[in-house]
Formats: C-alpha cells, sequence, structure tokens
C-alpha cells in the first residue's frame, strides 16, 4: 500500500519527469525505421567472418544483448532458436551480437544450442553497436536491441528493451510480416 | 516522500535482475499482451470461470524456474480463493529440455481423461522423475486412467499439435522464458514469487 502511494507520488514530481525525459533521450538513439543498416563484418567462429551484406536479398534480425550467460539473454536467445523456424518461414536471418569474444560466444552457442550466428563485436570493442546506437558506454556492453531489416537492408523496424527485460519474439514476429505489406514510403 | 520512494526501491531491487532495475524505463514501459484469450472450452482452467482475477502461466514441466514458481502459483491460489483462476499453457523448451514436450504430452493425456490438474501437480512434484515414463504412468494407474489409451496418446503424440500451439501463442504474446505470467492479460515482468504475483493480481482491482 504504501509502494503504491510512493509511486504515484513519484510520477508527479516534476523533477522526476525531467530526468525520464533526459534518460528518453538518449535512449532514443537506436537506428530508427528507414535508415540503411550499418554494414559490418564480424567474426562468427575465430576464422570466419559474417557480413550483413551477404544476406542482401532476405530480410535479417539483428538481436544486440547485453552478455553472454547472464540469465536474461539466456533465455532470450533460447526462446530465439526454438522460434527458428518461425523466423525462416520469412526466409529470415537471425544475427545475435555482443561484445564477447568468440571463445565465449562458442561455449555459450553450443551449451544453449543457439542454430544461429553469434557475432562478436569485440575488437574495437562495441564499434557495431555503435553504429546502430545500441551500445551503453557506461557499462561498455551493446544494449538488449532489435532490429529487422528487409531484403534491400533498410531498417524497418526497431526496438530497445528497458534494462533487465527480455523482449521475446512476438515484435519480431509482427515487423517480418509488416515487410510483406506494401510499404507506404518505398523512397527510401 | 523521498523516504517511500526509498523504500519502495529497495523492495523492488536486490532480489533479482531480472525485473525491470529503472524507474525510468518502466514508465513509458508497457508490458506485452495475452494475444489469445482464455477459454473455458480449450484452456485448462482451475478455479471460478467467472472470478475476478485471471492468472496464466505458460510453462514448461522441466524447467526449475517452473518448479520454483510452482508452490508460488499454490500460494496465490490459497491467498486469493475463489477471487482467482489459474489458467496453465504449454510452453516446453524442447532445445534445453529433452523431457518437456513428453512431460506436456503426458499432462494433456491425462487432460482427455478429466485429470490435467492432478497430473500437472504431480509433474511439478516428480521434476527430477521427469525421464522415466513408468513414474507418471503408475500415477496414471493410480488414478484410475485408462492406462492403455492413456500411453498410446502420448506415443502417437496426439496433442503434440495443440502443445505447439500453446507454444505459439505464447511466442506471439511475448512469452520471453519460463515461467511467463500473464495478470489479467498482461504480462508480469515481475517475479515469479507469491507476493509480487498477488500483488500485482491485486492491483487490477483498483
Amino acid at each position: 500500500m504504501r509502494k503504491l502511494e510512493s509511486k504515484g507520488a513519484v510520477r508527479n514530481r516534476p523533477r522526476r519527469l525531467l530526468k525520464t525525459k533526459r534518460i528518453m533521450k538518449t535512449e532514443a538513439s537506436v537506428l530508427g525505421p528507414g535508415k540503411a543498416a550499418p554494414n559490418f563484418s564480424l567474426n562468427s567462429t575465430p576464422d570466419q567472418k559474417v557480413s550483413l551484406n551477404d544476406f542482401r536479398g532476405q530480410p535479417v534480425i539483428l538481436a544486440f544483448y547485453p552478455a553472454d550467460w547472464s540469465p536474461v539473454c539466456t533465455d532470450q536467445l533460447s526462446l530465439y532458436a526454438m522460434v527458428m523456424p518461425e523466423f525462416k518461414k520469412f526466409n529470415a536471418e537471425l544475427l545475435a551480437i555482443s561484445v564477447d569474444n568468440i571463445w565465449s560466444h562458442l561455449a555459450f552457442a553450443k551449451d544453449r544450442k543457439l542454430n544461429f550466428p553469434v557475432l562478436a563485436d569485440f575488437e574495437p570493442k562495441g564499434s557495431i553497436s555503435k553504429k546502430y546506437g545500441a551500445y551503453k558506454e557506461k557499462i561498455g556492453e551493446s544494449a538488449r536491441a532489435l532490429f529487422v531489416i528487409d531484403h534491400k537492408g533498410i531498417i524497418r523496424w526497431s526496438h530497445l528493451s528497458p534494462d533487465g527485460i527480455n523482449p521475446g519474439a512476438d515484435g519480431i514476429l509482427s515487423a517480418l510480416e509488416n515487410l510483406n505489406k506494401p510499404q507506404p514510403s518505398e523512397n527510401s | 516522500m523521498s523516504g517511500t520512494t526509498t523504500v519502495a526501491r529497495k523492495k523492488t531491487t536486490g532480489k533479482t535482475l531480472l525485473e525491470p532495475t529503472s524507474k525510468e524505463t518502466t514508465e513509458k514501459y508497457q508490458a506485452p499482451k495475452l494475444e489469445i484469450p482464455v477459454t473455458l472450452e480449450r484452456d485448462h482452467v482451475e478455479g471460478p470461470a467467472n472470478a475476478a482475477l485471471t492468472l496464466v502461466e505458460y510453462g514448461d514441466y522441466q524447467c526449475p524456474y517452473c518448479g520454483a514458481a510452482y508452490p508460488e502459483v499454490k500460494k496465490v491460489q490459497k491467498e486469493l480463493g475463489s477471487e482467482l483462476r489459474f489458467v496453465f499453457r504449454n510452453f516446453p523448451l524442447t532445445n534445453m529440455h529433452e523431457h518437456a514436450m513428453n512431460a506436456a504430452e503426458t499432462a494433456e493425456a491425462a487432460s482427455a481423461q478429466g485429470k490435467f490438474w492432478l497430473m500437472h501437480d504431480f509433474l511439478y512434484e516428480h521434476q527430477a522423475t521427469l525421464g522415466d515414463p513408468s513414474v507418471a504412468l503408475g500415477y496414471a494407474k493410480r488414478l484410475g486412467l485408462d492406462t492403455q489409451r492413456f500411453e498410446r496418446e502420448i506415443a502417437q503424440h496426439t496433442y503434440q499439435k495443440r502443445i505447439r500451439e500453446d507454444f505459439m501463442s505464447g511466442v506471439r504474446s511475448g512469452v520471453n522464458g519460463t515461467p511467463t505470467f500473464y495478470v489479467n492479460g498482461v504480462r508480469h515482468d515481475g517475479d515469479a514469487v507469491a507476493k509480487a504475483l498477488i500483488q500485482a493480481l491485486n492491483q487490477t482491482k483498483k
């Protein structure tokens, strides 16, 4: 009861709103729909690189996440491994990206039976995450951000999850469905 | 006033990293909603059909976190009594849990003979034995089920389609791991413990 009252009180405090605005501003930095997805070439194994441009002509899902092994990520990426057949119905490729190094990724992907490339944005650290506006400077990790990129390499949907909230796969599936609908502004 | 804020913050942090850690994000954040409404025809519903409060769980019988949440749900049911109906939907993470699908099929096969909740509870209370189908079969016998039919339906994967439908309905509703709860149709992003669930359920009454 006490907690409820305090929550209401907090919402009504002007200082609080200002702080919220500031944070929303910094968080709104992920690349939005209509922008060209910056290309990258990142290691998926010690001797193999994966480039975004390799997948031109088909939809690509980018899942930036903070770290291998943390419980939330585990749920998120394991879930995506399970939902892969649904993504494949749209001929979509999923690429997961974090700043962990490739050896951590390999062990992580094996342990969680991940059936998609897990890419290391390791050196220079977070440089691709930064290009997508999906990097948290203070903690030095990728943000939990999702992008759906169309067959031409244009971002059609992006989503930044609040801290600690695992986004699930519903937004991705809706975005993939929307790709097949006529685009209102095809001039981008 | 700032004193009470501190109290609230202390209560919500420190337990787990899974919940929203900053109020800034929770204020503009809207949790996903249950896309497939609860229906008495299809769903496993425990509690009065017209209860004011509905708690839906997407769960996996082999998942240790679901096992931990099982007694918490029982506490919630005890506390809220006839105000609450509890709904269980299948979300077997088959890539992680090799016995999860078989366990879900076991519960559905018991459901076909009117004993879903007894089998559901039994499976969660005997998670360690899920690899041995004879344990659930023995229980089915004790329940007086037609075990021939029970075994046949599991072997023929009679209910796998239904289980996969549950799974996809969960995916479309933003299920992001197991267990995932929905409180009156909105995803519960807090802890899967009785206190947090009861609080979330009671809040919907206001």
